[in-house]
């Protein structure tokens, strides 16, 4: 059987109150009681747009918009990074632009039954972090085409291959992975 | 000669889900107050004699208040000494431990206070999420899902095809550190827990559980560090510090990338040349056995293991002088925000080699003695690991995390833990030296802290 919720949810919101409790008369007494009060607790609201850039990176997204999975390499070592990073971490020179293949495999993975507030609706999904032939680092990205009830450690490995939105969002998520 | 650190006091204020009956700063006072009337001395005179402080706290938005250090400071009657406020995630408490230690050490103040809060119920537990997970890169990791539960989930599917480390055994460390909190009247979860409660609570990321996983809390804690000048000072105002005193002895840092994706994966030469610990480095056996990880596909750190960790525990414990930390460690608090990273951490800090901190966590070496876990441990203790119950089960208000552990660090060598808890349990019997380990991100920045009753 099932586990039955226990508890209802606790949520923010409520009831708009125009007058709070408060003694009617101020004398020692009284105003000592007041150490006796609970707290009172309010809403408040903290609401902000970005203009956020993807400076240095931004051909990335533009990559993914057409199709095309770019990562960075370093022009003298070769070392090359899946996740688009405009200097390299040894040497410090500045990156060129490469396109990385489409299939990579599966390094690491979870499935996210709860998430951040932004991400619960889409409960449960599966992160997974792919490598990438001819690539010395990892990508983030969301896993499609597997059963989120059946995680396995045989997920690791995995041969998977890019999709692309039709509509980008210019977001990394533009790209996704599924089983080759 | 090195200089000389003495950590003399501490206070916490109990961890709790939500503290609404007391702003932040009220919360701190608790600490503060707390430690100040452990040395036996009044505000006043604390704050006569004090030279200075560092505020610790992670996050503006949990507040919805910028420069809260601040107002701290102006409530502790601080005001106008020299104060700052230092932030590096989950590791907010050992780096603020660490700079009050440099305060003191650089001859800068005799008398520093450390101290650090959080306040996360003010926003609903998945919005708390939210905030933490911005925590990592928002080009590139937060828009694909960002939860930092499932980004230390996918650490531990690596670590458990890696090295067969197994759910049961992740299990053991949540039992054990549940049970230990049990004696702890300071923690926030205080319940007996079997292997089979902690896999049968709800999945939060697989394979992690709600039980495998620390809460959100709100708290304080307060440390009070001087030099010898400064206890002198301290005693000539009556302070009662007790003999033998506590010293700070090792201090210990590192860093890692902010994106896991990024994490190098270095080849066996490279880290026996850079992380390697001495013992690793000098054993045969050990150099053959990670020889054989590599052979088999193994690389460093990866996203199994936490560099930022192995950097900082190596750099403690030369400063202590530490070559076995197994051996030559009572106890150790460690930063278990998950109990698949207290598990990485055994092996980070060289309390076991890569791969073994599975075995390791099940084995029995890092429970308390004399404390009934219901379970079937193959080993006696050795090097208890958590004693007072660690993050997961005392709760992680986020900046007072890292004190919290060096004031229960200081209770242990001080041998009071019977009196502050209430409850003789938890005390390491003639502890003489710990460390305490906080840890931020997904291994971004790491502290370790060696402290040691002097001889």
């Amino acid at each position: 059987m099932s586990r039955l919720p226990t508890h209802r949810p606790e949520t923010l919101g409520g009831t708009i109150v125009h007058n709070i409790p408060f003694p009617k008369v101020l004398n020692e007494e009284t105003l000592s009681l007041l150490k006796q009060m609970s707290p009172i607790q309010i809403e408040q609201v903290y609401q902000i747009t970005y203009l956020h850039s993807y400076g240095q990176d931004s051909p990335f997204f533009a990559g993914l918009t057409n199709g095309v999975f770019l990562g960075c390499r370093d022009p003298q070592t070769g070392y090359t990074y899946a996740t688009p990073r405009g200097h390299d971490m040894h040497t410090g020179e500045e990156t060129k632009w490469v396109a990385l293949p489409n299939e990579g495999a599966v390094h690491a993975f979870t499935v996210c039954h709860f998430g951040s507030e932004e991400f619960l609706p889409e409960c449960p999904f599966v992160l997974a972090l792919i490598e990438f032939e001819g690539a010395d680092t990892l990508f983030l990205t969301r896993l499609m085409g597997v059963d989120p009830a059946q995680a396995s450690l045989d997920w690791i490995g995995m041969k998977v291959k890019a999709e692309y939105l039709r509509n980008s969002k210019l977001k990394p998520t533009d790209v996704y992975f599924v089983p080759a | 000669m090195p200089p000389v650190v003495y950590a003399v006091s501490g206070g916490v204020s109990k961890f709790a889900k939500a503290r609404p009956d007391k702003t932040f700063q009220a919360v701190v006072k608790e600490a503060y107050d707390y430690a100040i009337q452990d040395l036996g001395l009044t505000f006043a005179q604390f704050a006569e004699l004090v030279d200075g402080s560092v505020a610790s706290y992670f996050s503006d938005h949990f507040q919805r208040q910028l420069m809260s250090g601040i107002m701290a400071q102006d409530y502790l009657g601080l005001c106008p000494k020299p104060g700052h406020r230092v932030e590096g995630g989950g590791a907010t408490g050992g780096l603020c431990f660490q700079e009050a230690w440099k305060s003191v050490a650089s001859g800068h103040m005799d008398i520093c206070v450390a101290y650090g809060f959080e306040t996360m119920s003010h926003v609903e537990t998945w919005k708390g999420n939210e905030f933490i997970a911005l925590a990592s890169d928002v080009s590139f990791d937060y828009p694909v899902g960002g939860f930092y539960s499932g980004y230390y989930a996918m650490m531990v599917t690596r670590h458990m095809k890696e090295f067969g480390t197994t759910v049961e055994q992740m299990a053991h460390v949540s039992v054990k550190n549940h049970v230990n909190a049990y004696y702890n009247r300071y923690a926030q979860k205080r319940n007996r827990y079997t292997v089979q409660d902690i896999r049968s609570a709800p999945m939060v990321a697989w394979p992690l559980t709600r039980l495998d996983i620390c809460v959100m809390s709100d708290g304080a804690a307060a440390t009070i560090l001087c030099s010898e000048e400064g206890l002198k000072k301290l005693e000539k105002a009556g302070a009662k510090i007790a003999r033998p005193l506590v010293k700070v002895t090792g201090i210990g840092r590192g860093t890692d990338a902010m994106r896991m994706s990024d994490r190098p994966h270095v080849d066996y030469d490279y880290f026996m040349r850079h992380y390697a610990t001495g013992q690793e480095q000098s054993s045969d056996e050990t150099r053959a056995y990670y020889r054989g990880l590599w052979d088999k596909g193994f690389r460093y750190p990866g996203v199994h293991s936490f560099r930022a960790g192995r950097t900082a525990g190596n750099m403690a414990w030369k400063h202590a002088d530490i070559a076995d930390p197994l051996h030559e460690l009572d106890f150790v608090e460690l930063h278990d925000a998950y109990t698949s990273s207290e598990i990485q951490t055994y092996e980070d800090l060289g309390l076991c080699r890569y791969g073994e901190g599975g075995p390791f966590a099940a084995s029995g070496k890092a429970f308390m003695p004399g404390v009934d876990y219901g379970l079937n441990l193959p080993e006696q203790p050795l090097c208890p690991v958590n004693p007072s119950g660690g993050l997961i089960a005392c709760g992680h208000p986020v900046g007072a995390t890292g004190l919290m552990q060096a004031v229960f660090a200081i209770w242990q060598l001080q041998g009071t833990i019977q009196e502050h808890f209430g409850d003789g349990h938890l005390q390491v019997k003639d502890a003489s030296r710990g460390a305490i380990h906080s840890h931020a991100g997904t291994g971004t920045y790491v502290t370790v802290s060696v402290l040691e009753r002097e001889a």
